[in-house]
Formats: C-alpha cells, structure tokens, sequence
C-alpha cells in the first residue's frame, strides 16, 4: 500500500490542470475506442480495422508522451531525441542518398545528441544557432572534403532540409520544458508542451473529420489531393477555438497573444503537413515507414509538428516566456 | 549455451537491429514458426542475417539457423565460436563444391531436428544496387529432400546501404524486409526455382523505392 499511497502522491504533486489536461486526452481517446468498437456493428459492410489500429497506435504515443511530460524535462527530452532519430532515419533512407553520404549520413545522426545537449545544459542562444548556422556550413564542407561534387547542392540541401525539420525544429517541442515565466504557467513548462501537442494533433484529426464530413473543393490537388477547402477551414476554425478555451489553462498568455497563438498555430500545422506530403509525393512514396500501425512513419505523425513546434516556442518567447 | 544465445538474440541483436534497420516488416504472420521450414532472401549485407535473426517471435528465435559460408565464417577459430555457438549458422562449404562431398548435410540435419534455416540463393552477397543475382539451386534440393517443409521467401531491402560489402562501419537507415506467400515442393527443380524467383521479384516491386547511387 505504501507504494501506491506513494505513486499516488507523486501523481497529485504535479500541477492539476496538467493531470485534468492529461485525464481529457485519454477520455478522447476512450471515446475513440468506443467508436471503433460501435462502428462495425452500425455499418457492418464497412472495414474499420484503420481506425482501431489509429486508437490503439494513439494509446501508446499517449502513455510514452504524459509519462515523460509527468517524469519531467530529462524524459521529454530523451523522448524528443528518440522521435528526431527515428524520423531523420525514415528521411535519409527515403532521401535519395549514395555510397559516398555514408559518412554524411552518420555525421547528421551525431548532430540529434549535440543539439539535445544544448537543452540538457539550458544554452538556448547556443541551441538556437547550431543546426542553422553551424551544421549549415559543416555539411557542405564535409562533402567538399571527400571530394563529391556531383548533384553536390541537391545533396546538401537535402541533408539541410533533414536535419532542420527532424532535428532543430522537433527540438523545440522539448526545449519548452525549460521554460521559465514572469506570469505564472498555469500548468508548468509541462502544460506548454501538453497544449502544443494537443493543438496540433487536434488540428490534424480536426481536419481529417471536417474533410471526411463535408469536404468537397479540393486545396492542394496535385500535392495532397485528400485535402479539401471544408476540412482546412473547419479545422483551423475547431482548433482555434480550442486553443482560445483551453489555453489559458496551460498557457501563461491571454488577449491579444492567445489570440495570435490561436489563428496562427493551425495554419502552421496545415503548411506543415502539406509541405511533407509534397516530399513524399517526390520521393514516390505514401508513408515514411510502418512503425506505427495505422499512421504510417514517425515522420507522418510529426509533419505538422516540424511547424508548429517553432512557430509555438517563438510565440511565447515573444509575449511572455521571458528569458528566451 | 542455448540460453546465452536466447539472450544475446532478445536483448543484444534485436535492439542493434531496431536501431539500425528500424526493421520495418511486412507480412510477418507469413513467417514460420516451427520447422522443418526454409526462408530464403536476398543478400546484400551481414545485415540481412542480422534482421532475419531478429525479427521472429522470441518463441521461434532459437529455431532460426542461418546457412553460411564455412570458408568465410568458419576461418577464424574465434569467429568460428561465435558463428556456431551464437548466431547459430549451418556451415556451407562452398568450396567444396563439386568434389562429390555432401555440402549440404549439416542443413538437412539442422532440417531434420526441426529448425528453420535460412538460406541466401544468391550464394553471396551483392552490391546494393537492388539486382538480384542468379539464385543457386541449393534451396530446392533442401525443399527435395524435405518436401513438407514451406519455403518463406524474403526480401530484404535497403540493407546493402547500412553496412555495404567491405566496408565496417554500419550507418542506421530503414530496411523494409517483406515476407511473401510460402512455396512448397512440387516435384520440378527449375520450376521450383522459378517460382522462387518470382515471388522474390514481385516482394521487391511492393517496396519503397530505393535512392541509392
């Protein structure tokens, strides 16, 4: 009994906005469940199998993230690591690469342990210049050093492209655990994880039910051709009001700046979204893996978030959060 | 020995080949549980033995005996050790082939006590340019001599770009091994090896596209 007097009580010494946030999430998820498990019997003809897969997915990413989000800053950022990890894996083995990148490819995974090492030590102005600046101008030069020249910018570039978005950009997503606020977080750094990744799930699954719902215009025919004028508005509708009302109880922000947050996130997660499918569509392919069943690749669940992640931690630089 | 080895498959090979390979499978219900039973795949890679140590149910784990070049793996008493004791192989003397010697007498034993080996028709290892060399006939003559056992073809791409032939240090990229519908024995080697090969070229047309040059 002790021990579960004691989890208990590690439980409750956290913030209870974050455990009611948490409890919401997996309520959601409960009623997606729910739904799996109803929706055969109403349309029996119909295959339901994705969406049960999707929940059952969506039941591990949930416990991994609020376990890490309840441990505190050093799981959220093992965790983060992890996730740019395997996403840069299912870039660069999609990317078109040669024999010669071996050593590239190798140099590019040494960066996701430097770059989380900048937010383990809490050097944000360091963080904020590696990938961009000092990566940016080591790659090319590695490659000059082993002599390649041929299809040399294209090679670089996507190497550029690979490391900023698995790595610089799902950083700050972690690095929003050490944040500190003259206004009082209402959840903790914890909270403004919490409503990033719920934002920007909710916008993906926001937009995917609209379009299903009512879509009809497709928005961007040749790159993604499932998206619909209907779901892209109905989404960045529901996920604006979503942060407006549900924000302030993880974010140490109102008026104005909430209201910046709120129009400005959903269109972040949409480019972000479109930008990835824009790749694959280049790269010939639908999904970046099959690792999480029903979703696809970690890069497929995270595309919205390259996005979003900076756009979010910049916001809250800006309007409160005041030593970045 | 068995134990050690159980354990260096669950807690060594498979994190190693996770991390490496991400070893995104496809069709994994199709591969055998128990033996008698043949996997062939392609070979571009020490990976591939690695993957297909690995990607098993723990419960079958101990039953996979991949086949392999004595003359390579068995020239080195430490490797020697290491390749019989704990990754398992049935030694294929190669070299001796043509000299009236039964080289595949320790596969049809490993066979007959149940295991399941793993061959590459290929008989080395290619480049990873994605062709696939002639497949060697030593895979039907098993299937001849053990008409029940399904032959489970396998393949594995991508891992000739996360350890290439000659080179030693391994770099993580995605490997998509996919396990296609077993074959069984009919009775006709080259139809049997013609059937083999289809089925292996049509699990490589299912596969994300390879950008290797």
């Amino acid at each position: 009994m002790d021990v579960i007097d004691k989890a208990l009580a590690w439980l409750l010494s956290h913030p209870s906005n974050l455990l009611w946030g948490l409890a919401g999430v997996v309520g959601l998820c409960t009623l997606g469940a729910i739904a799996g498990m109803i929706l055969p019997l109403v349309q029996p003809a119909k295959d339901h199998t994705n969406l049960r897969e999707r929940v059952a997915s969506w039941w591990v990413m949930i416990a991994l993230l609020a376990g890490a989000l309840l441990i505190g800053w050093p799981a959220v950022v093992i965790l983060f690591a992890i996730v740019s990890f395997i996403a840069l894996r299912e870039f660069l083995s999609l990317a078109p690469t040669r024999r010669e990148d071996r050593l590239i490819i190798l140099a590019a995974y040494l960066t996701i342990p430097l770059s989380y090492f900048f937010i383990i030590i809490d050097r944000y102005g360091i963080y904020l210049v590696f990938v961009p600046v000092y990566c940016f101008l080591v790659t090319p030069f590695l490659m000059a050093c082993m002599g390649q020249t041929r299809n040399y910018l294209a090679a670089v570039a996507m190497f550029h492209w690979g490391l900023m978005t698995c790595v610089y950009n799902v950083g700050y997503a972690a690095f929003l655990m050490r944040a500190t606020s003259a206004e009082i977080m209402p959840a903790g750094p914890a909270g403004l994880v919490f409503m990033l990744l719920v934002a920007t799930e909710f916008n993906d699954v926001a937009q995917y039910v609209w379009g299903k719902l009512f879509g009809r215009r497709k928005i961007t025919p040749t790159v993604s051709p499932n998206k619909t004028w209907e779901g892209f508005i109905g989404g960045w509708v529901s996920t604006a009001a979503l942060i407006w009302f549900v924000g302030p109880l993880f974010l140490p922000v109102q008026g104005g700046a909430l209201a910046t947050i709120a129009v400005t996130l959903p269109l972040a997660g949409f480019a972000g979204d479109v930008t990835m499918s824009a790749i694959k569509r280049d790269l010939g392919v639908k999904d970046t893996s099959h690792l999480i069943p029903g979703h696809g690749g970690v890069l497929d669940r995270i595309d919205s978030l390259t996005f979003t992640a900076p756009l979010f931690f910049h916001l809250l630089a800006f309007f409160t959060v005041g030593r970045f | 020995m068995k134990f050690l080895r159980f354990l260096l498959l669950l807690l060594v090979a498979r994190p190693i080949a996770r991390f490496l390979t991400g070893a995104d499978v496809t069709g994994r219900k199709l591969l055998p549980l128990k033996g008698p039973a043949i996997v062939a795949a392609n070979h571009n890679s020490h990976i591939d033995t690695l993957l297909l140590l690995t990607i098993f149910p723990s419960r079958a784990m101990l039953r996979i005996r991949p086949a392999a070049a004595s003359d390579y793996f068995l020239k080195d008493p430490v490797i020697g050790w290491f390749s019989r004791n704990l990754i398992g192989i049935v030694p294929v003397a190669r070299d001796r082939v043509g000299t009236g010697e039964d080289i595949l007498a320790p596969a049809r034993e490993a066979l007959a006590a149940g295991d399941i080996i793993v061959v590459f028709p290929e008989g080395t290892r290619g480049d990873a340019s994605d062709e696939m060399a002639r497949l060697k006939s030593g895979v039907a003559r098993l299937a001849e001599a053990f008409p029940d056992a399904p032959v489970t073809p396998v393949w594995i791409q991508g891992a000739g770009r996360v350890l290439p032939k000659g080179e030693h240090i391994p770099v993580p990229m995605n490997c998509a091994v996919l396990v296609g519908e077993p074959l069984h024995w009919e009775g006709h080697r080259t139809a049997f090896m013609d059937g083999l090969r289809e089925s292996l070229l049509a699990l490589k047309a299912q596969a994300p596209p390879l950008r290797w040059g």
